[in-house]
């Protein structure tokens, strides 16, 4: 196996799954220049005509993907940063997230929005957010968030082969990333988590950037003997509830790490399900380790001071494991 | 681009009369049921305009694809879709074309091409490019068409999906339905210029038809469409009508003012596209009888559909949790 950067297994990914199906097409705004490397080459080996430029044009970019897919192809629809969903949000939205539902499945709608998400940057607020917690509530869209290399080939493998709608969010700060990425046909199934340590004593379920943080706070942590299981839901919708319970039940504590607002994010869901569905098991309340309800800041000292990392990991942690229910 | 075959050719009258019959039969007596108060949902009917949605339709086929707007029963009838299955979306029903889970603003058929009405004023805007994008890769000659009001042809989409499917020559139609009102505002109050001309400044020819006129329809569509089918881009087509009945069937109900004279509903009653059509097919040596015969089985067939899907069962209960996920 090889080593290779996240943005480099995206972009085998896109060129294999181009390679093996050609009713697969992919268009967004500047793919051919390519801005984060991911679709680099595509255009210069698949031609002009599957691979797009698109105007800026959010809202006509999000739609004909609903309607491409609809007539028959499997359309990669680039949107930049996650923060330009919102500009194309009517048609993920009201169409593609609902016609199969609408039409009483009639239609099948092969459609990945992919986007580059995120803060740590200082691309400042808009954008920088992770736009998964309203995702996820819709219902008709699946939605994937990979923290590795492997798996960013993986399920953007098994995105483009899927018959719904998915939104694939690469976080921006993970883009350079290493890790060994196995060649050829290598697809990870949407809607399994993965395990990336395991433990016994609490469960941490980190997303996409986070993942690398509650990595690094279970190696702080077990300096402590305190032994942290991290689990990686890789699709937020629909969740792995089984395996994130399981581990749940194991450890009797869980701290959730989301780079989202507090609000209804994906952390505030994960909790919820602990409190449902395994509150006999929990030997203390679960903690969210999230962004506070306020807009990603500019300055790298107050992104810093909004964003989980490490040590706001590790603490949350302490507190979880020393309390008593 | 050989126009000069679409002027001098001529549409089958006949098959036009039937089919905008059809829709306007299908429509009144939607607008009877809605007075019992039987029907679930709210539906905007399409009478006075049905010769646009026939006059375009005359030249797709079920390998062409159309797209709508929350008045489109009279696209999904023009298209070929089934006047059964289209009353028993309306009411609800399992047999509805969409299982009684889309409804009068839903009612869409892949097979024929129909990518749905649209509960989203512009939504089948998008839709519709799409489909021209994956036309254009099948390279088969397909064309789509999207049916939007002058309402909207104010969104922003009209101008995205101009621009990108004259930089890629995609085989599309925009049909906008220039019916005389946004909702319950007259068009002139919120909307600048002609729409139409909209189209000019991205290179794609636009072009202003009397919407009551089924043959001016069908000739315009016609170029449009051939223009499409042989690779050369999108047109914009403004038809200009006016709708009879209300924005919505139960409008009376909350609105507390009048926003149009009687006069000017019944002016355009004067001008109806369908006895407009009788004259010209009288003309043309089809005899009353004919007519009279062609009407009777409309009327019969309209009789079959409503009768049939109000006596069809509601879907079971268990059908709301399924299709979120294929
Ligand atoms: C995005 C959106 N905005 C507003 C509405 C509410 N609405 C439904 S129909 C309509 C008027 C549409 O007018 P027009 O496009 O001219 O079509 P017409 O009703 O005249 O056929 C409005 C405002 C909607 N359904 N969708």
């Amino acid at each position: 196996m090889a080593k290779k950067r996240l943005i480099q297994a995206i972009n085998e990914a896109l060129c294999e799954e181009m390679e093996r199906d050609p009713r697969v097409i992919l268009f967004g705004e500047d793919v051919k220049i390519s801005l984060f490397g991911d679709t680099k080459g595509l255009a210069e080996r698949f031609g002009e005509q599957r691979v797009r430029n698109t105007p800026i044009a959010e809202t006509a970019m999000s739609g004909m993907a609903v309607g491409a897919a609809a007539a028959g192809y499997r359309v990669v629809c680039h949107m930049m940063f996650a923060n330009f969903l919102y500009t194309g949000f009517d048609a993920i939205a009201n169409q593609a997230a609902k016609l199969h539902y609408m039409t009483a499945g009639q239609i099948k709608l092969p459609i990945v929005y992919m986007a580059v998400m995120g803060a740590g940057r200082s691309a400042g607020a808009q954008h920088s957010d992770v736009p998964y917690p309203m995702l996820m509530n819709l219902g008709g869209i699946k939605v994937v968030v990979p923290s590795t290399p492997a798996d960013a080939k993986g399920l953007l493998k098994a995105a483009i082969r899927d018959d719904n709608p998915v939104v694939f969010l690469q976080p921006a700060r993970r883009g350079g990333e290493q890790g060994e990425v196995p060649e050829g046909e290598h697809v990870v199934p949407l809607g399994m988590a993965d395990i990336k340590r395991p433990g016994t004593d609490v469960t941490i379920v980190a997303i996409g950037a986070m993942v690398r943080h509650a990595l690094r706070g279970a190696d702080i942590l077990q300096q402590e003997n305190i032994s942290a299981e991290v689990v990686d839901p890789r699709t937020l919708f629909p969740l792995d509830v089984a395996t994130i319970l399981a581990s749940v039940r194991r450890t009797g504590r869980l701290v959730v790490v989301d780079e989202a607002r507090t609000t209804c994010s994906a952390a505030s869901e994960i909790v919820a399900l602990a409190a449902e569905q395994a509150f006999d098991r929990l030997a203390a309340p679960p903690r969210r380790v999230t962004v506070a309800d306020v807009a990603i800041p500019y300055a790298p000292s107050l992104e810093k001071a909004v964003l989980p990392d490490e040590h706001t990991v590790v603490r949350a942690v302490r507190e979880v494991v020393g309390a008593r229910r | 681009m050989n126009t000069t075959a679409d002027k001098t050719s001529r549409p089958d009258l006949l098959a036009l009369y039937r089919r905008m019959l059809l829709i306007r039969r299908m429509e009144e007596r939607l607008g009877d049921v809605v007075q019992s108060g039987e029907l679930p949902g709210p539906v905007h009917l399409c009478i006075g305009q049905e010769a646009v949605a026939v006059g375009v339709c005359a030249h797709l086929t079920d390998a062409d694809w159309i797209a709508s707007n929350h008045r489109g029963h009279g696209h999904f009838l023009a298209k070929g879709g089934t006047p059964h299955a289209m009353v028993a979306e309306i009411f609800g029903r399992d047999t509805g074309i969409c299982r009684g889970k889309g409804g009068s603003m839903h009612v869409a058929d892949f097979g024929r091409g129909i990518l749905g009405a649209n509960g989203i004023v512009g939504g089948g805007i998008g839709l519709a490019a799409g489909a021209a994008l994956s036309a254009q890769l099948d390279g088969k000659g397909r064309v789509s068409v999207v049916f939007f009001g002058d309402g909207g042809a104010n969104q922003g989409v009209v101008s995205e999906v101009l621009n990108i499917a004259a930089i890629w020559k995609l085989p599309l139609l925009l049909v906008c339905e220039n019916n005389g009102f946004s909702e319950f505002s007259p068009t002139s109050t919120v909307t600048a210029g002609e729409i139409a001309a909209r189209a000019q400044p991205f290179g794609v020819p636009g072009v202003t038809v009397d919407g009551n006129d089924v043959i001016s329809v069908w000739r315009a569509a016609g170029e449009a469409v051939t223009r499409a089918r042989n690779g050369h881009g999108p047109t914009l087509i403004e038809a200009r009508t006016y709708r009879w009945r209300g924005h919505v069937e139960t409008e009376r109900s909350f609105l507390s003012e009048k926003y149009r004279e009687d006069d000017e509903i019944a002016e355009w009653r004067g001008r109806d596209p369908i006895v407009r059509l009788e004259m010209q097919v009288l003309e043309g040596g089809t005899t009353q009888a004919e007519l009279d015969a062609i009407r009777a089985e409309i009327a019969d067939e309209v009789e079959r559909a409503y009768a049939e899907a109000m006596a069809d069962p509601p879907p079971p209960d268990q059908s709301a949790f399924q299709h979120m996920l294929a």
